[in-house]
């Protein structure tokens, strides 16, 4: 198998996919489908030719023979997967096993607000999905227009005006053994109306074995002064490769809050773009990768400041160990409309070894005159200096650095205001780490 | 205690130690002077473990045991500590979980249990009476935005909770009012004991009106050149050290 066989596939797949649909055929929302795969099959998957995948090869992952459909239902008892779920505060969860949806795993809702999924919208809520599914990018990439092509279920959030969920949202995708090596498509909706807000968590997991790979996209649409906290965990099994496009829509007033946590798996790419449509939004990026082995990050961001009087706040740290690669690309885009516009990016770097390496690329495009922007990036090492007084109170030398590293990742740790996600957090760096802290930071 | 025989010692292929001999027994109290570019600091780092320094020639002995193939954290699992003449600053730690896991991993190399947090917090309050900090300190990150003042008090802060077998101060009195120099002494002086040694390392008699010496050495050119009793310093006050350059050069 090669990308080209893959591609080919994928096309003979899409034709299955659709006889399937009879009358659902000729729905505006196919029509989009069939216009994404038309789109794919034109530009295929992108290589390290595009200026936009330079850094990144994603060939390796296009080699396997992956199942595009997933075949009868998978189980899994809730105590197989617990430790994935936030413990000590209450959530929805929406829960998909192999592509699909997991009622007895799940907790979702309608009253009040929606919180289900997308097969449901399908049937529910047409319209809402016939407004916003596939707006998101004037310009998809050919991978986001794979997705759509064969989007068929994820998430569906939407909170109507100046609702507030009462608890954060969970939404965790898993696939079994059982599925063998499969290529995952999900796709998120989250809509938020005037004046309402909500917290998500998502994450993908892969049980077993299997090489997976999922290409994602979650379009987000905030109304005026909505407020949304999207964190991500992406800690995946080390044969899963992720690609998650997302993107973000802010109204007057909105505001939005990222926080992307790569601490593990064979590959990940985020493709996470803000659109300021409206003045007044403002939003803060941050994330951390924190590799080793041979992982890969990529963090690749847009600001896109289409109106004046937004501000964009981003704060990107990477700790690269072994032979782990990152990429930063953060491009931020100043429109010359939007005077008064505030935008801030920092991404700071620490190589720990010979063969790590990070590709750092701030790329601002200013075309407006009354702005305030600052850019900066460092790539350094860890402090010797640090470490010999660490380890001349009796701290070990491995601990030591761990102490030095947990320090420097906590600085985006902290930004996240849930406490239970937090701790979760430095649970799991201190497990990348492989030191037993049990800090109060 | 501490046995140091013929140690030679260089940085970056510049020789800076060059013989240095020195005994220090339990329940004594050394200071070593010398001018500036001697090697004093050199002395201290190269005892701590400081990997930058090629110990060329010559021992360092711990209770019998060679010291110079154990990395820094043995050595002060052995008890030995040194304050820094320049603590360094260390953003996202803080005092408290730095000095927890300092104490606890000390604990676990000395085959210990770990100090409950409730333990640790009394021990830490106590320490804070003695040298008259502020509560607040426990909380800020490691030396972070610290005062000089601040800094050296903090080394000693530390050293009163490890309560090391030797404690070597690096210039711990530079940079430091009349008022924190007593508080730092009082620190030090609340940890000798016959069991314990402490070497001081000062540019200046200063610190040795409050921290009495049994022994003075001064160090010039990478050597030992003279040693003496307490009497030693307040000549050095007096006369300065260009007699001692004079009768080493003769």
């Amino acid at each position: 198998m090669n990308s080209d066989q893959l591609r080919d596939k994928l096309s003979s797949s899409f034709i299955v996919f659709e006889n399937e649909l009879n009358g659902e055929r000729r729905s505006p929302l196919h029509q989009k489908r069939r216009a994404a795969m038309e789109r794919f099959e034109m530009k295929g998957f992108p290589s390290t030719r595009d200026e936009e995948w330079k850094y990144t090869n994603l060939k390796p992952l296009l080699g396997t023979d992956y199942k595009i459909f997933h075949e009868g239902e998978q189980s899994l008892e809730f105590r197989e997967i617990k430790r994935y779920f936030l413990n000590d505060i209450d959530t929805y969860k929406i829960v998909f096993v192999n592509g699909k949806y997991s009622s007895w795993l799940s907790e979702t809702t309608h009253r009040g607000f929606d919180i289900c999924t997308f097969s449901a919208a399908l049937q529910r809520h047409r319209h809402v999905l016939d407004e916003y599914f596939g707006r998101s990018d004037e310009e998809p990439s050919s991978t986001m227009d794979l997705n759509t092509a064969f989007a068929q279920e994820g998430a569906f959030i939407r909170i109507g005006k100046n609702a507030h969920v009462d608890k954060p949202v969970e939404i965790v995708h898993f696939t079994t053994a059982d599925a063998g090596p499969s290529f995952n498509q999900p796709r998120n909706l989250i809509v938020l109306e005037e004046g309402s807000s909500a917290e998500v968590i998502e994450r993908h997991r892969c049980l077993g074995e299997q090489e997976t790979l999922t290409n994602a996209v979650s379009e987000v649409f905030l109304g005026a002064q909505a407020r949304l906290s999207l964190f991500r965990i992406q800690n995946d099994a080390p044969q899963a490769g992720l690609i998650d496009h997302t993107n973000i829509h802010l109204s007057r007033d909105a505001h939005a809050h990222t926080a992307t946590f790569s601490m593990g798996g064979r590959f990940v790419r985020n493709d996470l773009a803000f659109f300021f449509n409206e003045p007044n939004a403002t939003a803060q990026l941050d994330g951390l990768s924190l590799l080793d082995a041979g992982e890969f990050a990529d963090q690749h961001t847009l600001v896109d400041h289409r109106v004046p009087h937004c501000e964009s706040r981003e704060f990107y740290k990477g700790v690269y160990g072994g032979a782990a690669k990152g990429v930063f690309n953060g491009k931020v885009m100043v429109r010359p409309q939007a005077q008064k516009t505030n935008a801030f990016q920092e991404n700071k770097n620490l190589l720990l070894s010979e063969k790590a390496a990070v590709d750092t690329k701030p790329q601002l495009e200013i075309f407006a005159d009354d702005v305030k922007c600052s850019h900066g990036c460092t790539v350094g090492q860890l402090d010797e200096e640090a470490l010999f007084y660490l380890r001349s109170r009796g701290i070990p030398e491995h601990e030591s650095k761990a102490l030095l590293l947990y320090a420097f990742g906590d600085e985006v740790i902290q930004r996240v205001p849930l406490k239970a996600l937090r701790q979760r957090l430095h649970r799991l760096m201190a497990q990348k780490l492989d030191v037993d802290f049990q800090l109060n930071l | 205690m501490l046995s140091i025989k013929d140690l030679h010692a260089s940085v970056e292929e510049t020789p800076i130690l060059k013989g240095v001999q020195l005994e220090v027994k339990k329940g004594e109290v050394h200071a070593i002077m010398g001018p500036n570019g001697s090697g004093k600091s050199t002395l201290s780092s190269v005892i701590a473990g400081r990997e930058e320094y090629e110990v060329e020639k010559g021992s360092i002995d711990m209770d019998g045991q060679d010291i110079l193939e154990l990395s820094p954290e043995e050595r002060a699992h052995l008890g030995i500590f040194l304050s820094f003449q320049y603590p360094v600053e260390i953003p996202g730690v803080s005092v408290t979980n730095f000095l927890k896991t300092a104490l606890n991993e000390t604990r676990k190399a000395r085959g210990q249990e770990p100090m409950s947090a409730k333990e640790l917090l009394r021990l830490m309050r106590e320490k804070m009476e003695l040298l008259e900090m502020d509560k607040s300190f426990l909380s800020r990150s490691l030396n972070e935005g610290f005062s000089g003042g601040e800094k050296k008090r903090n080394e000693i802060f530390q050293m009163a909770l490890m309560e090391p077998r030797l404690a070597i101060l690096d210039e711990t009195d530079s940079g430091l009012d009349i008022d924190a120099l007593r508080i730092v002494a009082n620190g030090v002086n609340h940890l000798r004991s016959k069991d314990n040694a402490v070497v001081l390392i000062t540019h200046y008699q200063r610190l040795l009106e409050y921290i009495k010496p049994d022994f003075v050495h001064v160090l010039y050119k990478g050597r030992i050149v003279k040693s003496g009793g307490s009497e030693l310093a307040l000549e050095l006050e007096a006369k300065g050290y260009d007699w001692i350059k004079e009768e080493v050069e003769a």
